[in-house]
């Protein structure tokens, strides 16, 4: 590998790394910031993948949506209390083109109730468009497919 | 000694009070409720849910589905007709069709390689005549005795329910006329399957009935609306229901949600607040429908939910696991006639519904706070007085007098009445 790509490669794990953290930390409120102002972001279950265009269960198309909708968890909504982990691996990269990654990765979420018990509570790939701009990765576009398309009891947190 | 027929025994669990205003905690619990429920309930004389014909549009199409907890198979035979049958091979009891959906001339179980056609008739057995020196079945051995259990089929608009019992009223009289009329303004067009949604939720089935029986909640639970200026209180409601009040329709009669955002709101002093929405195109759609309905909710007994919230439309199917735990699945559709902007706007509006919904992740999670707490004191009742205890459903549509309703009925068939 050269120098450059694996600095890119790096570049790449540590902003899926990132993801992850500021999801586990509670800091919703800067997971929009890691995409770019018209991204998207999608949550499809497995099983929808047969139809095009593939039913989304969660679904932003811009940096606002995904602020909406971090504003409706904090002030609407009402879920299961809990702490997530987010463990991304298997981070690839498909294609690299003009600064533009398509990247493929796995994604475990682990969910852990006020009583400290932990359940798996999905699984699946990370399908990620990631663009390089003003000397900074951001997504342009990140669908998670969730293996675990039976979601138990319901998603909140974006996965 | 004669031989008598033995006594049905009298169940030691009880029932919901005569006005259905009262319900032991041990319905939710207790595993020989939920047994005495698969037997006088799914496979009573009621019709059940199970897909819709445009799942299985091709002949020999098929999906798998379920009657309560029994797994089954719908399935479309050449001539176009719809079958329903168990998915438990006649031979040893191994699950047939592996597949969630498909399209297939036979079923053929992997064990044995028994093979079942489009109707459910067993068409092949391996070696039945036998090799030299193995196996084979007896010359009277006769296929036709040995078929997959078959379930009674019929549909109305698209939409295919299945019956275990040969006593079940037909279909239009079982739903009857408001529910037919809730059936068919949702149906009036060919519907195009957009995908499925699925959630597990540890709680008993009957919690997520009541559920949607419950306009009570709705305001105080979901607050998406009133966070971001979308709900108002004084929005008009109707409602209807069967003569047998098994089942509940209702809707709402919307403002412009945009106007609402402007309007003010005069939702929940908990929900107040002056946030609008950053990207309101999430709400940005066309009305399906000329008649000022936003939302409707039609709820038909006992595991079918129907809904049209702005442009989202689908069916949710109650799938009972355990006295603990249901499956709720969502087929989520539109119209074949929608264009690519109607797709887009359905898919987006798809936010507001299912497992992520803004407007609707809240309920499994109030079910499964029941279940959790309600491990003990099953003797111990909920309490649905909301509204006072009048039967009047057409005046009720904010109280509880529609879950009464439910559980007047839900006794009815299990022999609590």
């Amino acid at each position: 590998m050269t120098g450059t790509a694996s600095q890119a490669y790096d570049a790449i794990r540590a902003l899926e790394y990132r993801y992850a953290r500021l999801l586990d930390e509670d800091r919703l409120e800067e997971w929009p910031n890691l995409f770019v102002e018209r991204g998207v972001y999608k949550v499809i279950p497995r099983e929808n993948l047969d139809r095009q265009p593939a039913l989304p269960i969660f679904f932003c198309d811009s940096q606002a949506m995904m602020m909406d909708r971090v504003k409706s968890l904090r002030e609407a909504n009402v879920y299961n209390l809990h702490y997530s982990r987010h463990v991304v691996s298997n981070i690839e990269i498909l294609s690299a083109r003009d600064g533009i990654f398509e990247v493929a990765a796995c994604y475990t979420v682990y969910q852990t109730d006020l009583e400290g018990q932990t359940r798996l509570f999905s699984v699946g790939q990370y399908r990620d468009v990631i663009a390089n701009g003003a000397g900074e990765l951001r997504f342009q576009e990140k669908i998670a497919v969730c293996d675990t398309f039976n979601i138990p009891n319901l998603l909140a947190i974006p996965l | 000694m004669s031989h008598e027929a033995p006594a049905v025994a009298s169940p030691s669990f009880a029932g919901p009070s005569r006005d259905g205003s009262r319900v032991p905690f041990e319905l939710f619990t207790r595993a020989d409720v939920f047994a005495r429920e698969q037997e006088a309930i799914f496979r009573g004389p009621v019709w059940n849910y199970v897909a819709l014909e445009a799942e299985l549009p091709e002949p020999c199409d098929f999906k798998t589905s379920f009657v309560g907890d029994t797994p089954i198979i719908v399935s479309r035979a050449e001539d176009g007709s719809l079958h329903a049958f168990v998915n438990r091979c006649a031979h040893r009891g191994a699950t047939v069709q592996r597949q969630a959906c498909g399209n297939a001339r036979q079923h053929r179980c992997v064990y044995h390689q028994w093979a079942y056609n489009a109707r459910g008739e067993l068409v092949g057995v391996p070696y039945r005549r036998g090799v030299p020196g193995m196996g084979g079945y007896a010359a009277d051995f006769d296929p036709k005795a040995h078929g997959l259990a078959r379930l009674q089929v019929a549909s109305h608009k698209g939409v295919i329910f299945a019956s275990f019992s040969a006593d079940t009223a037909p279909l239009e009289d079982y739903l009857d006329e408001p529910l037919i009329a809730a059936i068919d303004r949702l149906f009036s067009r060919p519907v195009k399957v957009l995908g499925h949604m699925r959630q597990r939720v540890r709680g008993n089935w009957k919690l997520y009935s009541e559920n949607t029986r419950d306009p009570y909640h709705a305001a105080l639970l979901h607050g998406f609306h009133a966070t971001f200026g979308l709900y108002r209180t004084n929005q008009k409601r109707k409602g209807g229901s069967d003569r047998a009040r098994a089942h509940s329709t209702g809707v709402t009669f919307g403002d412009d949600w945009r106007q609402a955002s402007q309007s003010g709101n005069i939702g929940q002093d908990k929900f107040v607040t002056n946030y609008s929405l950053a990207a309101p195109s999430l709400l940005e759609g066309r009305p399906d429908f000329n008649d000022g309905v936003t939302v409707s909710i039609t709820s038909i007994f006992p595991c079918l939910v129907i809904q049209q919230i702005m442009n989202t439309l689908a069916t949710r199917h109650i799938r009972p696991k355990a006295a603990d735990e249901f499956e709720l699945y969502w087929t989520y559709f539109g119209y074949q006639d929608d264009d690519e902007q109607m797709t887009a706007c359905r898919l987006k509006q798809a936010n507001l519904v299912g497992p992520a919904g803004l407007i609707s992740m809240e309920d499994s999670e109030a079910i499964e706070l029941i279940q959790r707490a309600i491990v003990r004191d099953g003797r111990e009742d909920s309490f649905l007085e909301f509204g006072g205890l009048h039967a009047d459903l057409d005046q009720d549509r904010q109280g509880e007098a529609t879950i009464r309703a439910f559980w007047r009925y839900y006794a009815g068939l299990m022999g609590l009445a």
